[in-house]
């Protein structure tokens, strides 16, 4: 089998350089060649949901924008009869099986979109500021946490973003078509969160919208 | 800028969704049997009050959920978002 | 000197050196450019732009009509600055403006940047009232933003003595400041003002974030921040501007607001000049009088159009022994080179020095931009909010309530009733703090003071408009106070008439004979202050102003030099130079490769959607203009879709990959608008059609290979799949290994040739490439780009969707009727029997080939029938496509012409800047019309 190629491998050192130059209040990488299947089915039939969640160890989240996860897979809501399942690399097969099986005969539908989106996973301190430099959901605690998930845009790229933890770390699915410009988007948002020189400029009050000084 | 509510993922920026003009035209059941005059107001008249509209809008963006607003022309207020199987 | 030996929040520890008008001098931390040109005597800042009359400092804030400055040198030169509102920095150079600014020709290299926000409670305008809200607020436990344009809050009562809990207010401030600091969920933003309030609470914040530290501020750090905040609820405690009296010769340096020059006595510590006269209709300048009493002026008296001035303010200026001359009006100054020297109120006071008050106006911008309403208050005598559709409240001065101590607890109350809104606290906030308030006289509405000498008395300072100009405009039949805002230009500098709109109303009723009520407001747009385009931009420039599609193979073709063409959003190989090749040469070289050799594409832009259900055929029926009955499992077919006027869409192919289950192609650019289109009918027209759209357009990469010998290619890649005509036939569909990759290859053309798409999962795309090229190497593949491809297909006659329609075109216009089903109904279907799309003279796609062989008629160029005509020259049509054929060894075009069927081997000209080019009508197909080339 011949080997996949990672849309962003041609990103990976500016992507590792992240962390250290922001003083480890940010992390950047990609998470390619997960298993994504788009699965629509009908939510109310028990039987469905059942099945996946024998299968999949989670029941299919009807409430909007938010997500399940059990044994390092997730279903992310991307509509009321409609997720992304995501598994490992490799899994799709599997996934795709598990699915059918649940559908049965009832109406809807499985499509492998595993190579449709890669995965950039962005963590840390300063995570939400970067994203909110483009990103019009409001991803502050109040409204969204660990297990949200969310589809819009960052800058001006169709994302779905999930919070998978409350470091916090969230994966952006984008389509591979937009990852380079997505990539160099991020980067450039991070400009002031890794700056070389740090930034610290006195506000006389609150001063909480400045970056606090970078290191140290 | 509109804050749009979509009946599924809540409200969202206007930059999420397109918009798909005046609700509740009727398509016609048999275009064949329509005489032109009657499939061309379908075609081209619009409602354009100044005040509420019924309007449909596809969260192009996220769930990709086509849906109906009512959204004042004057105040860009939006009175009510359903869902297309909801009644208007 | 004018600078006062203590007071003021400068620090006088922190000198800083700065150049104006090429002249060294120093102001202290904490200035602005205004105060210390003041503390350094400098009184003329500009002239005026029309009659070149010399200006000073007339304000203290963002409302500031004369001090103009272009600050800095070279890129970072910023030009149309309010010296009123630059903070002062070691080193900073400025030149004063007569009212018009230079753009630096330099490319401004600065960050500039935005942010979304959200939060529970917006607070525009950190002043008492803004402060108390964001307080109230803040401790309901609700997120608040509060917004304020100055370096430091605290507003207009950083510039006044108030003594609250019997200490200075400033004390006051500080506490509040603490107390926001340790609410986490409380941000305040400085230098930042709105400038915008959109629908559902959205406003847009310009946040001035580096321009005070001047060559220190980092170079990483964004110069300028564009917040775009989202609130729940608004409270808008914007203040409010004071406004002048207009009176002959009005516009003196030396004339100042009263209030302002308070704020310089006890902010900066700056006194603008040494003997001082104040004019006014309302209490609020006797604290002016007394501040410059104390300072050591000499202000021999106070001006009160007001007939008898009496309780706590007139006495107590009294008290000092300032005469107060009631009843009496400044009606004219005279003044010299530096400025004011003396003013005539019923007699001559000499001064340099005077200090006016016509009232408040509430700064009811963003209010109105809200889309609120005003109402004229009598007693104020000023326009105050009245109802607003969106959620937010107005507080303090901005609403018509002016004490301090009002103020506060307005504040209070606003941000406590705005948190309760959105379900934070019982809305009812902690008490106020003590104010000591004094009694006052009630304002008297004042506006101009009548002049029957021919004097000049200025209404618009910064656009150079009087008295004078507003009767011409009234006299020329102008009544609305927008009509005459543009006949005069009264309130379109750059400071939007701060002081300057409501003074032109209320003149405007005077001379109509109506109260200022009855001639209202002209509307307040964004942006509320001047806002750079840069910031618009923010980081949406060079690379990142729109998102460049790449497909998996990209890398290849960067490293092998192709030239990128934008297709949408998409960069696409357009050609595939050699060494010293032009475009021209490299086209008809990949041209020839396709037609002799072999050649490959990178298609893999093309949208794709997958479409299943059991109810999918039925749909694809309705959507096509061509019917899908007869596609069987393992086939593709050409479609097009209409809308539903009947015009063509988007076009692709859909093949029949399994049982219920179908890909559609579409084009590179229609891909998203097809599939809401697609979903559309489904959700809102057919919701019991059971089918289920999936984009999967970045699934899938997908190389083309054309040519006679692709097919020797697909052998060397693919030895398992039977690739002969008949086992792999034209429009068929096979999946296997192709490279040791799994692969759906059809066996579709869009040149003619024979020809396979091959399709692998997009991770593999650049696997499958190489391994093409390599495969191909003995047959001299060749990639080539979309420009040979565009040729390649005109050849064949094969129309693109975009480039040659328009949106008007029907299929039948194209000749296409084979596509369009006589026996089912689709979108568009009844459109196409409109008299106006069934008349035989609409425009069809013909074939041109343009007389001389070697004409290449510029695609967009129109066409005539007659050679020679008298205008109006009668247009029949235009050039959609044309190019150079390898094959044909000469140009053709494609074109739209009216009636262009009946028209076939006649002549058209195209009237281009040289000459006529003569062409003659052809069918729209050039090359291989037997499709005898097909199989191979």
């Amino acid at each position: 089998m011949a080997r996949k190629h990672a849309i962003l491998d041609g990103f990976a050192s500016r992507f590792s350089g992240v962390a250290s130059s922001s003083g480890g209040r940010i992390a950047l990488r990609e998470v390619p060649f997960s298993a994504q299947l788009d699965f629509r089915a009908n939510p109310a039939d028990g039987r469905v949901v059942d099945s996946v969640h024998k299968a999949l160890g989670f029941v299919l989240p009807t409430d909007p924008n938010t997500a399940a996860t059990a044994g390092g897979r997730s279903a992310l809501w991307l509509g009321p009869d409609e997720w992304l399942i995501v598994g490992g690399e490799g899994e799709e097969s599997l996934l795709t099986r598990v699915l059918h099986t649940a559908l049965g005969e009832t109406f809807g539908s499985v499509v492998d979109v595993s190579a449709n989106r890669t995965v950039i996973e962005v963590s840390g301190s300063a995570a939400r500021d970067v994203l909110a430099h483009g990103c019009p959901v409001d991803l502050h605690p109040r409204d969204f946490g660990t297990g949200r998930c969310a589809q819009t845009l960052l800058a001006k790229a169709q994302v779905i973003i999930h919070q998978v933890n409350d470091a916090p770390t969230f994966h952006l699915f984008v389509r591979t078509s937009f990852a380079w410009y997505l990539a160099e988007w991020l980067l450039d948002a991070m400009t002031e969160y890794c700056a070389e020189e740090p930034i610290g400029v006195s506000v006389p009050l609150g001063g909480q919208e400045s970056p606090s000084p970078l290191r140290g | 800028m509109l804050l749009i509510p979509c009946p599924w993922c809540g409200q969202r920026d206007e930059i999420e969704f397109r918009y798909g003009g005046a609700a509740h035209v009727e398509y016609p059941a048999d275009p064949e049997t329509v005489d032109d005059a009657t499939w061309a107001r379908y075609l081209f008249v619009r409602p354009n009050p100044k005040g509420p509209l019924a309007e449909r809008w596809c969260h192009s963006q996220g769930c990709r959920r086509w849906f109906n607003i009512v959204r004042d022309t004057v105040t860009h207020q939006i009175m009510r978002s359903y869902r297309m199987e909801e009644a208007p | 000197m004018t600078r006062l030996a203590s007071g003021g929040r400068i620090d006088r520890s922190r000198p800083l050196r700065f150049t104006f008008d090429a002249l060294p001098h120093t102001g202290f931390a904490g200035d602005t450019l205004a105060s210390a040109l003041l503390a350094n005597g400098v009184r003329v800042v500009s002239q005026s732009v029309t009659y070149g009359r010399l200006r000073g400092i007339f304000s203290a804030g963002v409302e500031e009509p004369n001090a103009l400055v272009q600050v800095g040198g070279g890129t970072g030169s910023e030009p149309m600055l309010r010296a009123t509102q630059v903070e002062l920095y070691d080193g900073l150079v400025a030149e004063s403006l007569n009212a018009r600014g230079r753009l630096s020709p330099e490319p401004d290299v600065a960050r500039y940047d935005k942010l979304f926000a959200h939060c529970d409670v917006l607070v525009v305008g950190g002043g008492s009232t803004g402060l108390a809200a964001a307080l109230a607020a803040g401790k309901a436990g609700a997120r608040v933003i509060l917004a304020d344009e100055q370096a430091e809050v605290g507003g207009t009562f950083l510039g006044g003595r108030d003594l609250i809990d019997g200490r200075p207010a400033t004390d006051w401030l500080a506490e509040v400041a603490t107390d926001l600091a340790a609410l986490p969920e409380v941000r305040v933003l400085s230098r930042a003002t709105a400038v915008g309030y959109y629908d559902q609470n959205c406003v847009l914040i310009a946040q001035r974030r580096t321009a005070h530290l001047g060559p220190a501020a980092p170079a990483a750090m964004a110069r300028q921040r564009l917040w775009q905040v989202r609130a729940k609820q608004v409270v808008l405690a914007t203040g409010a501007h004071e406004r002048p009296m207009v009176f002959a010769e009005n516009d003196r340096p030396g004339i100042m607001l009263a209030g302002a020059v308070r704020t310089y006595v006890n902010r900066y510590g700056v006194v603008p000049g040494h003997r001082a006269v104040i004019f006014t209709n309302n209490d609020s300048a006797y604290a002016c009088a007394i501040d410059l009493d104390d300072a050591g002026l000499d202000v021999p008296a106070v001006v009160d159009v007001r007939p008898n001035p009496a309780g706590g303010w007139p006495d107590r200026v009294r008290e000092r022994g300032i005469e107060v001359l009631a009843g009496q009006v400044v009606s004219d100054t005279a003044g010299g080179n530096r400025g004011l020297e003396s003013v005539w109120a019923g007699q001559r006071i000499d001064c340099d020095l005077l200090c006016v008050s016509g009232g408040f106006n509430p700064a009811v911008h963003l209010f109105i931009q809200s889309q609120g309403r005003l109402r004229y208050d009598e007693i104020l005598a000023c326009f105050v909010p009245d109802e607003a559709p969106q959620a937010v409240a107005v507080a303090g001065a901005a609403n018509g309530t002016f004490g301090l101590r009002d103020c506060i607890q307005e504040g209070l109350a606003a941000g406590a009733a705005a948190a309760s809104a959105v379900g934070f606290g019982d809305g009812h906030p902690a008490g106020a703090p003590q104010v000591e308030t004094v009694a006052e006289h009630p304002i008297v509405p004042f506006w101009l003071v009548p002049d029957e000498s021919g004097a000049t008395q200025f209404v618009d300072l910064e656009r150079d408009v009087t008295v004078a100009d507003v009767r011409r405009a009234v006299g020329a039949g102008m009544q609305s106070v927008e009509h005459v805002k543009r006949y005069t230009t009264i309130g379109t500098g750059s400071d939007q008439g701060k002081t300057a709109g409501i003074n032109s109303a209320a003149i405007v009723g005077a001379l109509l004979g109506q109260p200022v009520a009855a001639i209202g407001t002209t509307t307040f747009r964004p942006p509320y202050v001047p806002v750079s385009f840069a910031l618009f931009a923010g980081r949406t420039r060079g690379q990142l102003f729109d998102p460049a599609r790449v497909t998996p193979i990209h890398p290849w073709h960067v490293a092998h030099g192709a030239v990128f063409e934008n297709v949408g959003q998409w960069k696409r190989p357009w050609y595939f130079p050699h060494d010293g090749e032009t475009m021209e040469q490299a086209v008809l070289r990949e041209c020839r490769a396709v037609r002799e050799g072999v050649a490959a594409m990178d298609v893999s832009t093309l949208g794709k959607i997958d479409i299943q259900g059991t109810d999918a055929l039925r749909f694809l029926n309705r959507i096509y203009t061509n019917a899908y009955d007869t596609l069987a499992v393992g086939h593709c077919r050409y479609g097009l879709m209409c809308k539903a006027d009947g015009m063509v869409f988007d076009d692709g192919v859909v093949m029949h990959v399994g049982p219920d289950r179908y890909l559609a192609t579409t084009t590179s650019g229609g891909a998203a608008a097809v599939l809401d289109w697609m979903e559309e009918w489904l959700q809102t027209e057919w919701p019991d059609f059971r089918v289920r759209l999936t984009s999967v357009s970045d699934q899938w990469a997908t190389v083309a290979v054309a040519g006679p010998r692709s097919r020797e290619v697909l052998r060397a890649l693919a030895p398992a799949m039977a690739a002969d005509a008949v086992s792999f036939p034209f429009m068929a569909i096979r999946e296997g290994m192709v490279a040791g990759i799994p692969a759906r290859v059809c066996r579709i053309s869009f040149s003619g040739e024979l020809a396979f798409e091959i399709n692998v999962a997009s991770w593999y795309g650049l696997r499958l490439w190489e391994a093409v090229m390599a495969a191909g190497e003995p047959f001299g593949i060749t990639p080539y780009g979309t420009e040979a491809m565009h040729v390649l297909r005109a050849e064949k006659g094969y129309a693109i969707i975009g480039q040659d329609t328009d949106g008007t075109v029907t299929p039948q216009d194209l000749g296409m009727s084979w596509v369009v089903s006589k026996k089912k109904d689709f979108i568009g279907r009844r459109s196409h029997r409109r008299a106006d799309t069934a008349r035989p003279d609409r425009m069809h796609l013909v074939g041109l080939l343009p007389v001389e062989p070697e004409d290449l008629l510029p695609e967009g160029a129109q066409l005539i029938l007659e050679p020679r005509q008298e205008p109006p020259v009668a247009i029949v049509g235009h050039v959609t496509s044309s190019y150079r054929s390898a094959a044909l060894g000469r140009t053709f075009a494609l074109a739209l012409v009216k009636g262009g069927r009946d028209r076939m081997a006649s002549q058209v000209y195209a009237p281009l800047p040289d000459r006529l080019h003569p062409a003659t009508v052809t069918e729209p197909i050039f090359y291989d019309k037997e499709g005898l080339v097909r199989d191979g």
